[in-house]
């Protein structure tokens, strides 16, 4: 038993030939099988030919790989009409000699069979046109229309088996087109001979939008996307729209971003959004979820960022006009290109050209922040799943262009807010809510961040309100009977101010009373002291009178005595 | 270009109506298209004795001939003349099919 190495999976697996079709290459994971024929089915109208023939023109223009277009129903001047509208120019690549585009007409009515036939004509035909540009490429559209032109299909059977082959042999990656029929991939079961990778494309109509859905029903030897991806035929050819890029590998970047809304950015943990997140702002209708937007690309547009704002509701000018009554003038911002309006109904089109037209303005204009106000609007032209898909998808794009996104939606008044949305919300990494708080006979806004991910969000729930310059939040009052907004805590207020004036007043009159006792006080201490040195006065006075007297009477006595003549005694004569 | 020619008869195409144009293309000198050729040639001689014109196109030495009369079957026999024009696929020994197909029989209406 031999060891063999083990190969990379993706270099053991088989070669892949881009398409350059957006999006196709990313639910083929890279391409077409090289080197092998693609079978493309669909019923009519569905978009095969112009999936081919951009596989040709991207392989030309883009891959450098010249490719040859094998037209069993339309002419060539048909064709080049018919594409020329996606920017394709057909001429001009067939004189650089990077395609061939062979047109082949087959007549039942001039056909009469006799005898044995097999179609090297048409592989003579196919191999000078291969060899004489080096194609790396061919498209046979539609193949099958031979089984209408010959009526022996045991050789034609044989014979496409054979070309197959033979195209495999010639190393070109090909796609053969294909009707499908009944119950069947193709009307005529080619599948059995191009068994390599089945592309399957539907063109149908779901309450009343007309959708185009592609899938790749079978593909040897690779992995590939196995949903229905919907796809539409733009101005730049097809764009098939994955879900998602597959793979979850955005970029999250730590720069924070401002609401526009002072107390709001603090609400999220001090400074605001994380970039290149997506943000949704629920609530009922007249909640205020279009102003909190308007402030959002208000102050994107002050950084000097520029901002899409997609409004499905309210034309360009309503828009403007609504905003400037709250003190926010967007059109000078317009008037810089800084910011840019796409206002479309929802039913305009379908959810896919919606999706398209927002992804190729986004491609376009570079914004660094999105509104879309308000998502709830395309559930109108969708199923709620639809219209789920479509939000993953937007919000897969805005991540991966580092585009931070606001996304508004509606809940119906009636119905739990958190419940309703649970469709995108998951989805979103910022959430708040606005509510409409109901008492004492009025209606007042409130604002709460439902979650923020990754970052300290306040728990509180603010009162939210529109002022002729703008949102303003406010703490919410709690009474005693809950939540305090509007004139309620207006007058709560102004009771609370005149009792805080009350008990200033009171704590000023004791103060003065005090005061009062003081000065009283001092008055008395006053008279004691002076009454006081009065009466020690007097006292000292009395003790010198005593004194003196006491001294005056011992002189007397002894004067008596020198004048009695009495000799002389100890002065201590009272013993 | 290489064209055999198969034969040409000028004396009598004047005489006895139109002259036809035909075309055999084939693919290299395989059995079938030899049989192709000889049934063409047995059949010209039979049915229109004198008043054709008729060339056989070999596609692997003139491949670029193909596009000209949108070939895609050999051996294809092609009647350029007279209009409109027709194309017989097959090796041509069905006989009879070919006669139809060139108009030189009508077609049966039944069988």
């Amino acid at each position: 038993m031999s060891i063999r190495k083990v190969k990379d999976p993706t270099e053991s697996g088989i070669r892949k030939c881009p398409t350059g079709i957006s999006g196709l290459d990313q639910i083929t994971t890279g391409g077409l099988p090289r080197g092998r024929p693609t079978l493309l089915c669909g019923n009519a109208g569905c978009g095969k030919t112009v999936m081919a023939m951009e596989f040709l023109v991207r392989g030309a223009t883009e891959f450098k790989e010249p490719g040859v277009f094998l037209a069993f129903e339309e002419t060539g001047r048909d064709l080049s009409q018919n594409v020329a509208s996606m920017g394709f120019d057909l001429p001009g690549l067939c004189a650089r000699k990077k395609m061939i585009l062979d047109c082949i007409r087959v007549e039942r009515g001039e056909i009469e069979e006799s005898g044995e036939y097999d179609l090297e004509g048409l592989f003579i035909r196919l191999g000078i046109a291969i060899d004489s540009i080096g194609a790396k490429r061919v498209v046979l559209d539609t193949i099958e229309s031979l089984f209408s032109g010959f009526s022996n299909t045991n050789i034609l059977r044989a014979e496409l088996r054979r070309l197959f082959a033979w195209l495999k042999s010639k190393g070109v990656t090909a796609v053969v087109t294909a009707e499908t029929g009944e119950g069947t991939l193709t009307r005529h079961g080619i599948e059995e001979y191009v068994a390599d990778c089945v592309i399957l494309l539907d063109h149908r109509v779901e309450d009343q939008n007309s959708v185009r859905r592609l899938r790749v029903t079978k593909y040897r030897g690779t992995m590939h996307g196995t949903n229905e991806y919907p796809f539409l035929i733009g101005r730049t050819g097809i764009s098939v729209l994955p879900l998602s890029s597959l793979k979850l590998e955005h970029k999250a970047p730590v720069q924070r971003i401002s609401s526009g809304v002072a107390r709001l950015d603090t609400m999220l943990g001090g400074t605001g959004f994380y970039r290149a997140t997506s943000i949704l702002v629920s609530g009922s209708a007249g909640t205020g979820k279009s102003s909190l937007a308007a402030h959002f690309v208000n102050a994107a547009c002050q950084r000097g960022e520029r901002a899409l704002y997609m409004a499905s509701e309210q034309s360009t000018d309503e828009v403007l006009r609504n905003m400037r009554s709250i003190g926010i003038d967007l059109q000078r911002w317009i008037k810089r290109g800084l910011l840019r309006f796409y206002s479309a109904r929802p039913g305009a089109f379908g959810l896919e050209k919606h999706l398209v037209t927002i992804h190729d303005t986004t491609m376009h204009f570079h914004p660094e922040v999105v509104v879309i106000d308000p998502i709830t609007n395309f559930a109108s032209v969708g199923s709620r799943t639809e219209v789920k898909s479509m939000v993953t998808r937007l919000i897969d794009m805005f991540k991966s262009q580092q585009i931070t996104a606001m996304f508004t939606s509606l809940t119906s008044g009636d119905s739990s807010p958190e419940l309703s949305e649970v469709g995108v919300s998951s989805q979103m990494d910022s959430w708040l809510l606005l509510r409409n708080l109901e008492s004492n006979g009025e209606r007042n806004r409130g604002l709460f961040v439902l979650k923020s991910r990754g970052m300290a969000h306040s728990n509180q729930i603010r009162e939210f309100v529109l002022t002729d310059h703008g949102i303003q939040l406010l703490d919410i009052y709690v009474g005693p009977s809950g939540l305090v907004t509007g004139s309620a805590r207006v007058a709560l207020e102004a009771r609370e101010q005149a009792e805080a004036q009350e008990r200033k007043s009171q704590l000023d009159r004791k103060s003065s009373e005090l005061e009062e006792k003081r000065h009283q006080l001092e008055a008395q201490i006053a008279k004691m002291r002076s009454e006081f040195e009065i009466y020690e006065r007097s006292l000292i006075r009395d003790a010198q009178e005593m004194e003196l007297r006491e001294k005056k009477l011992t002189m007397d006595r002894m004067e008596m005595g020198y004048a009695r003549n009495a000799d002389r005694v100890p002065s201590n004569v009272n013993g | 270009m290489k064209r055999t020619c198969v034969r040409k008869n000028k004396e009598n195409r004047k005489a006895r109506g139109p002259s036809w144009h035909l075309r055999l293309y084939i693919a290299g000198g395989t059995s079938r298209s030899q049989a192709a050729v000889s049934n063409l040639q047995k059949l010209c001689d039979q049915h229109l004795p004198g008043r054709y014109r008729a060339e056989v196109v070999d596609l692997l030495k003139n491949p670029q001939l193909a596009a000209g009369d949108q070939i895609l079957a050999v051996p294809t026999l092609v009647r350029s003349l007279p209009l409109p024009l027709r194309k017989i696929i097959g090796d041509l020994s069905d006989t009879q099919r070919v006669l139809v197909g060139l108009n030189l029989i009508p077609k049966k209406s039944s069988s």
